[in-house]
């Protein structure tokens, strides 16, 4: 084990039980421009501190929820559910 | 072989100062190749920064294969640069490398692999690099240890033997690109933290770092995994993602072993250095992270597969285990040059798993963008621009397990 993610549904699991989903971001809508629609694709802030990203539950709960980790600790600070903080934007 | 003993500075601490005209971020292999270069093309004025010591990155913690047969015309011919400079760099800065060029065996375990490495030798014959597919009978002869039996559950079917891909002694080329840049009157700050980068006009004016300010028109982005923390000092966001990467070694045998051996099936490679010591790693951990702790779970998965490979090694003790951190880009090719709508910002980053081996060719080709103000034909590939025009450079075949 290297480290735990508390999932909301199952409490604290090995990293290992889950599936790594990147950063939490907002899909822009269609009408962006190309380079827009690129950046979101493509560019990452790969923040080296507290990050929120999306963590499925492979093989226990099988869903998907967001958490906040200090990427330079792997210490998860918090997480919950996407419609509990439905306004949460990183 | 004495000079890696000898007590003697490899570099001496200049004075700090507020002026540069380069100042290159990160003291890898990628920031004092660019270094060496620059002095090489007659830009003396520079300085690189390092935050810890000289190496502390993924240039020290890596697995140190250097090899060509990637997938793409334009990959191969970068790596093949590379390899042609690191055949003549001993020489060229008067320090032993250990430059070993044993050869180089990604197996294949399944027909599909078998495809994969078929296409990849077509590339590299094409391209003039040494590259082709051998059978079982070839390999055993190369790598008797390695256990060829239909018992495994996935049986060593073909391996793609590229001769000129071998092993070096890496913090060897840091130290010695070190001095080479030294003695050509370029300063090392090690323990120098860069901060804050000052712009004016679509113009990069400044670094701010741990102990100052210092002024400069060009700076150099060469911090790999951290890449992404000095990008966004201009307020870039590059398409980058942070992962581990781990190694083990074991206690030294006697020499059984004198090829690098791949298997992205098995997620493992192995190969034995001079000293004896067997070097085994695999692909990155599975999920972003700046830390560079160590997990149990990698060493058991990739050493019950190092097993699958070599059942021989059963009783062999490993010594010991470490992570670095690499800078991930979606195509698994780097990004190099210039930032559209920002000058004097050079991108020198992207290195992923792979990006020992390119440093002799990254460094070269970055000082001469800085020295010519041209970009080369050999690194337009891999712009930053590749990813808003769709032009991506795929590696990751080649590069994903073999790095
Ligand atoms: C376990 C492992 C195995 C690998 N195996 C291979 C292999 O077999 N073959 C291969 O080709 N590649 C391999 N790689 C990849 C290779 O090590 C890297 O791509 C390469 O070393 C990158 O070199 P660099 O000089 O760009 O970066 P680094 O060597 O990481 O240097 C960047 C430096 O920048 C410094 N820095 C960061 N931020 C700042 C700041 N703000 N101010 C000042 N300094 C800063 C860091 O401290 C660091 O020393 C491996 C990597 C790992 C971790
Ligand atoms: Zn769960």
């Amino acid at each position: 084990m290297s480290f735990l993610v508390p999932c909301p549904h199952c409490g604290p699991r090995d990293v290992y039980e889950f599936r790594y989903g990147g950063e939490f971001q907002r899909r822009p809508p269609p009408t962006v421009s190309d380079q827009e629609w690129a950046d979101y694709l493509y560019a990452r802030r790969n923040v080296a501190g507290p990050a929120k990203e999306w963590w499925y539950h492979r093989q226990g709960c099988r869903r998907w929820f967001l958490a906040v980790r200090d990427t330079r600790t792997n210490a998860v600070l918090e997480a919950f559910w996407p419609e509990d903080k439905p306004e949460g934007a990183g | 072989m004495w000079q890696l003993f000898r007590k003697t500075p490899m570099w001496r601490p200049r004075p700090f100062r507020d002026r540069y005209d380069v100042v290159i971020i990160g003291g890898g292999v990628h920031g004092l190749a660019t270094a060496y270069y620059l002095g090489r093309a007659g830009v003396r004025d520079v300085c690189v920064l390092e935050k810890s010591y000289l190496g502390s990155g993924a240039s020290g913690r890596n697995t140190a294969i250097i090899r060509s047969n990637y997938r793409t015309p334009e990959g191969v011919s970068f790596y093949d640069e590379s390899v042609k400079l690191y055949e003549r760099l001993a020489a060229d800065l008067g320090y032993n490398l250990l430059f070993s060029q044993q050869g180089h065996l990604t197996l294949a375990h399944t027909d599909s692999a078998i495809n994969g490495l078929r296409v990849r030798a077509e590339v590299n014959q094409l391209m003039g690099v040494e590259s082709r597919l051998i059978w079982p009978e070839e390999i055993q002869r190369l790598v008797p240890a390695l256990d060829l039996s239909p018992r495994p559950r996935y049986p060593v079917l073909a391996a793609l033997y590229h001769p000129p891909g071998g092993i070096i002694r890496h913090d060897a080329v840091v130290w010695a690109y070190a001095r080479g840049a030294d003695r050509m009157g370029i300063a090392i700050h090690p323990f120098t933290e860069a901060v804050g980068i000052g712009t004016s006009n679509g113009q990069v004016t400044s670094v701010l770092t741990s102990r100052g300010e210092i002024r400069a028109g060009v700076v150099v982005n060469a911090t790999a995994g951290f890449c992404s923390t000095v990008a966004k000092m201009v307020g870039l966001h590059l398409p980058i993602v942070t992962h581990p990467l781990q190694a083990f070694v074991t206690e030294p045998l006697k020499p059984f072993l004198d090829k690098v051996i791949v298997s992205a099936t098995l997620h493992v490679y192995v190969s034995q250095t001079d000293r004896g010591e067997l070097v085994i790693g695999s692909e990155i951990d599975p999920y972003s992270s700046y830390s560079s702790r160590s997990t149990l779970p990698f060493l058991e998965a990739t050493a019950a597969h190092t097993l699958e490979l070599f059942p021989c090694l059963r009783r062999v003790r490993v010594l010991r285990q470490w992570a670095g951190i690499c800078d991930m880009t979606p195509d698994y090719s780097p990004i190099l040059g210039e930032v559209p709508g920002l000058k004097g910002f050079i991108l020198d980053v992207g290195w992923g798993t792979y990006g020992f081996k390119a440093g002799p060719v990254a460094g070269k080709r970055i000082a001469e963008l800085i020295a010519t103000g041209r970009t080369p034909e050999l690194i337009k590939p891999f712009s930053l621009t590749r990813f808003y025009d769709d032009t991506l450079v795929g590696e990751k075949a080649a590069a994903a397990v073999s790095h």
